[in-house]
């Protein structure tokens, strides 16, 4: 497959709550087995951006394309949209009364109509992949924070996604608990996913990302390489922002 | 104390409390139903509909079920609409349990975090597949003790069915009083047969209660 076909499109984005704009003149694109990390400071719409790519949020102007078709006309399909737009959040939202492979079966089996054995054999594997092959029966409230996001990532990856997106995942974990979860998601970048990744980790952003999309106020105000941002941030902004990671 | 005469009129009160969980039970089936529907309805705010359950829900909440009975009884017939004793029983008790029910759901509802309904959409489940897989479930284990309150409630509620000329436990007490002025054991008889009805039900409600507390999902 090409590395260059392009998953997602964002084109001129608009969004507001009603009292003034989120979001302005978004443009951003994803390629296949890309990983974007988007930073900024906090309120400057990360997350409404990517509530956006998968139709949480209506938006006001602009338009997103998911493999070359607009998905943001209003006759879409978004139950099929979704099924290839992956998405994990910061607060833990695995379902309480499923055990960890409920969870994981939900979609699979009322979404998609997959046979039951060959997913929860998928499920397994994947379970063992993120070093959680023993909690199958296990609920969540049984659960720590870091595993509780690594079912969660699971749970979105056996839907088979064209793209994932993470929204701050290790935001509301405790600080032993980042790193697994931040392991499994390099993991994932290195055997080729696409993936749109929220992140305050300024380190694993240098270490995962292929492009680096800077936001402030609800506008890109820097797109580069991890390299070209990090060592040499092209806007005062960024350079700020850059510097209240410092000690 | 006239024990001969309470043997006697075993089969009288059996009959009768026969007939109060027959219609009490449908009632309130057909309340957690009506509940159900009520709730959704608000819950995905039906336009006008929504309007007509808000003051169906007022209208239950705030008159007597011996008022209900009353007007479904008396009234309907003299606008040529005549109903049969028991279903006058039965649509009265939904008629007020229904509100009841619908509270109680609600407040379960809205117990659920919005992220759940999220992350449910997120994985490409509709909208009624969220509700039916991801958020009933949650809501209805949170409004269970409600629930069971309500039943208790409303099964408590069943000793006005008298009114409507049904021979339920009251009317059976009333009737024998009336004919052999033997006021304390048919009072006695009455009281027992609403325990026999009612302490199971609360048992098996507290019991409801604490498996739920222990399965205690959520955080
Ligand atoms: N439902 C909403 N209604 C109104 N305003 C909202 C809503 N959700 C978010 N906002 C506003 O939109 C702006 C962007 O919010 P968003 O959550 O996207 O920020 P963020 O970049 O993800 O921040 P953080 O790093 O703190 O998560 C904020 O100013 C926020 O107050
Ligand atoms: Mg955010």
């Amino acid at each position: 497959m090409e590395k260059n076909e392009k998953v997602l499109e964002i084109r001129h984005l608009s969004k507001d709550y009603g009292k003034g704009a989120i979001l302005k003149d978004v443009s951003l694109d994803i390629h296949k087995g890309e990983v974007v990390v988007i930073i900024g400071p906090s309120g400057c719409g990360k997350s409404t951006l990517l509530r956006c790519m998968n139709g949480l949020e209506s938006i006001q102007g602009g338009e997103i394309l998911l493999d070359g078709n607009v998905i943001t006309s209003g006759k879409t399909n978004w139950s099929l949209v979704r099924q290839k737009i992956g998405m994990v959040f910061q607060s833990y939202d695995l379902f309480p009364h499923l055990t960890v492979m409920d969870n994981i079966l939900l979609g699979p089996l009322k979404v998609q109509k997959r046979d039951k054995k060959e997913v929860e054999k998928e499920a397994l594997t994947l379970l063992k992949r993120v070093g959680l092959g023993e909690k199958t029966k296990a609920y969540p409230r049984e659960l720590s924070g870091g595993q509780k996001q690594r079912v969660a990532i699971v749970r979105a990856l056996i839907m088979h996604p064209e793209i994932m997106l993470f929204d701050e995942v290790t935001a509301a974990l405790d600080p032993e608990m980042v790193r697994e979860v931040l392991d499994v998601m390099l993991e994932l970048a290195r055997a080729g996913s696409t993936m749109a990744i929220v992140t305050h980790e300024m380190q694993f952003a240098e270490a995962v990302a292929d492009r680096i999309v800077f936001i402030d106020g609800g506008e890109i105000l820097e797109t580069g390489t991890p390299e070209e941002f990090f060592k040499m941030p092209k806007t005062e902004r960024a350079r700020k922002f850059l510097d209240t990671f410092k000690f | 104390m006239d024990f001969e005469f309470i043997l006697k009129h075993i089969p009288m009160y059996t009959e009768a409390a026969i007939l109060t969980i027959k219609l009490g039970v449908m009632g309130i089936l057909l309340s957690i139903i009506v509940g159900i529907l009520c709730v959704l309805i608000q819950y995905y705010k039906v336009p006008i509909i929504r309007r007509i359950v808000s003051v169906y829900i007022e209208l239950s909440r705030n008159t007597p079920l011996l008022v209900q009975l009353f007007f479904l009884y008396f009234g309907l017939p003299k606008m040529g609409i005549k109903i049969s004793s028991e279903a006058c029983a039965v649509i009265g008790l939904t008629f007020l349990g229904g509100s009841y029910m619908a509270e109680s759901f609600r407040s379960g509802l809205e117990s659920v975090d919005k992220i759940q309904t999220e992350s449910a959409l997120s994985l490409g489940l509709t909208k009624a597949k969220a509700m039916r897989y991801v958020i009933l479930p949650q809501a209805l284990s949170t409004s269970i003790p409600a629930i069971c309150a309500n039943v208790i409630f409303l099964i408590k509620e069943t000793s006005v069915f008298s009114a409507v000329a049904l021979a339920d436990l009251m009317f059976v007490a009333k009737d024998l009083i009336g004919l052999y002025y033997k006021t304390d054991e048919a009072l006695l008889m009455l009281v027992i047969s609403y325990l026999i009805i009612l302490l199971p039900a609360s048992i098996f409600a507290s019991y409801l209660e604490r498996r739920l507390r222990y399965a205690g999902f959520g955080n």
